[in-house]
């Protein structure tokens, strides 16, 4: 299924991340995926939670940049081998993936795994056809 | 419209017989009256009557902000303290402060000089003018007060900082022209829209921005900002303050209120006097002057005099938009680079807001320069990909290095995590021992 995740500008400076998560806890923001892409400079905080327009409004409010995105959520079976066939599965059917993460949520056997994908309509019917959509409920 | 058309649109003759009256007046009554200039001349052999023609001036010797820290506080007094009805004096952040003391007859020709630079913003009795400059010692604020008391416009004086109150007042009040530096006019409408006020919908139709070097690009920043005319105006305390030149409705170049301060400008190395249309630096005689009055100031402000003569109907003399200041000059590896150059390049590029800062250090390794430019991002150029940040970050360095030739690393900041100012910018921090 397709969600809403939140990405954050983060300038490398101490405490930002903290101050992020602090703002997050104030406003009773639960984070359900948490990814940080760093460079030497500057990171973006990636973030799926369970109230996104709340997050929005209250990080803006302590002026950070943010911006929502658009990505998919897949169930991956907890097994060896669970992934790359996921994987194959995307480039079989000629979807580029430009990141993907994790999510803290686990229900029963399957994992989450958060997919940005070039292509959303494209990547979602797939995801769709092989019944990899909707288990997780955030 | 124009405040004093007797003295802004004279016949130029007209105009250079009075410069010339008023300099040899000038001259007798600095040798006469003040240690320092009769010493001064004494030494290069001129005396008062040697001075025959408007050229002659080349004869007289530069006066320079080091001479003016030298004799502070009022060894450059030329009446008597009992004379001196103000004072005021630059802020002293680079070195000793400068000392400006003002006569009667001074405080009228520096009101006299704001309600002309007023007046081509479009100020009339009728206006309520917001005076956003610092009160107290710095020239701007009182400057601008007395300029809009001349003109018989309502003058709130707001004073710097206080910024929400600044916007009540201005939505109040119905400020139609405000003044301020460049920097806070745009902090000031970032503010608004923060608050939910659109600062276009506030009505205030004009703005006389000064007292720190500003760009083309970012006046159309301002303007687009308020829906307002940026007017360009330039002073500084060693002369008088605000009201020595300032743009009319044609925002091209500042007229130079040269009946009474006249202006050359020199190559800054050899001190040689350029012609018009030459860019060196400004130098200014104060001639009609009392209370502390200057032979060839040298601003350290890089210009030239504009040769076409202004449709406006002034006949004064404008200089150019300037280019910086002589001191303000960055030195990076050999390359001379002017901050307010790179704020102009920086506006071009989509997606950067023109809060910058540039840090400038030398390394202990290398003993090469380093400048590092912060640049806030745009809310709305920020991506949560990493290359396409990485894409903006290289585009600003390429085009540093293409337009201005320095190489310089290009730091993405937070927005709003450069400090704001209320006076004036900070736009350069030099880390180098030189």
């Amino acid at each position: 299924m397709v969600i809403q995740q939140i990405s954050i500008f983060l300038e490398n400076a101490a405490g930002r991340l903290a101050e992020v998560t602090r703002v997050l806890k104030d406003g009773g923001v639960n984070l359900r995926a948490i990814m940080i892409a760093d460079t030497a400079d500057f990171g973006i905080l990636r973030i799926i939670v369970d109230n996104p327009d709340k997050a929005l409004r209250i990080l803006g409010d302590a002026q950070f940049t943010v911006k929502t995105t658009d990505v998919l959520s897949v169930t991956v079976k907890d097994s060896v081998g669970s992934l790359a066939d996921v994987l194959a599965l995307f480039e079989q059917n000629g979807i580029n993936i430009e990141y993907l993460y994790a999510a803290l949520e686990k229900i029963g056997e399957t994992a989450v795994v958060i997919f940005k994908v070039e292509d959303l309509d494209k990547g979602l019917s797939v995801v769709k056809a092989h019944g990899l959509g909707p288990a997780a409920t955030f | 419209m124009i405040w004093n058309p007797e003295h802004e649109c004279m016949d130029k003759a007209a105009l250079q017989k009075l410069q010339f009256a008023r300099l040899k007046n000038l001259v007798e009554r600095v040798y006469t009256n003040v240690p320092f200039y009769r010493d001064t001349l004494d030494k290069m052999g001129v005396k008062p009557s040697d001075i025959r023609s408007l050229a002659d001036i080349a004869k007289l010797p530069f006066t320079t902000k080091d001479d003016l820290r030298d004799t502070y506080p009022y060894g450059l007094l030329a009446v008597p303290q009992s004379e001196i009805v103000e004072i005021h004096m630059s802020s002293g952040t680079t070195g000793t402060p400068v000392v400006d003391a003002y006569t009667r007859r001074d405080m009228d020709d520096w009101s006299e000089g704001m309600a002309r630079t007023l007046s081509g913003a479009g100020a009339t009795r009728n206006d309520t003018i917001q005076n956003a400059y610092g009160y107290g010692l710095f020239t701007g604020g009182l400057g601008s007060h007395y300029g809009s008391q001349r003109i018989g416009a309502t003058v709130i004086p707001a004073s710097s900082g206080n910024t929400e109150k600044q916007l009540m007042l201005i939505r109040d009040f119905k400020t139609s022209i405000i003044t301020c530096t460049p920097s806070y006019a745009l902090y000031l409408a970032e503010r608004a829209r923060e608050l939910g006020i659109d600062p276009t919908a506030l009505g205030v139709r004009s703005g006389c921005f000064g007292a720190e070097p500003w760009s083309e690009n970012m006046r159309k920043e301002i303007e687009k900002a308020w829906g307002l005319k940026a007017y360009d105006i330039y002073g500084l305390t060693e002369i008088t303050g605000p009201g020595v030149a300032f743009e009319c409705e044609a925002q091209c170049g500042m007229h130079v209120n040269e009946d009474l301060w006249y202006p050359e400008i020199i190559d800054p190395a050899t001190g040689a006097v350029l012609p018009e249309g030459e860019k060196g630096e400004l130098v200014i005689t104060t001639i009609t002057k009392e209370g502390t009055p200057l032979l060839r100031y040298r601003t350290r402000d890089i210009t030239f005099i504009m040769k076409e003569v202004c449709g406006c109907g002034r006949t004064t003399r404008r200089i150019h938009r300037l280019f910086g200041r002589t001191d303000d000059l960055l030195i990076i590896r050999g390359v001379n680079v002017f901050p307010s150059q790179i704020e102009h390049t920086l506006i071009e590029i989509q997606g950067v807001d023109p809060n910058y800062l540039i840090i400038v250090d030398r390394s202990a390794q290398t003993h090469l320069d380093e400048a590092e430019l912060h640049v806030e991002v745009n809310p709305e150029a920020f991506s949560d990909e990493t290359r396409d940040m990485e894409a903006l970050r290289n585009r600003i360095e390429a085009v540093m290095k293409s337009k201005l030739g320095i190489n310089l690393k290009v730091k993405l900041v937070e927005p709003k995590s450069i400090e704001r100012s209320i006076g004036k910018a900070k736009r350069v921090i030099d880390k180098r021992s030189l």
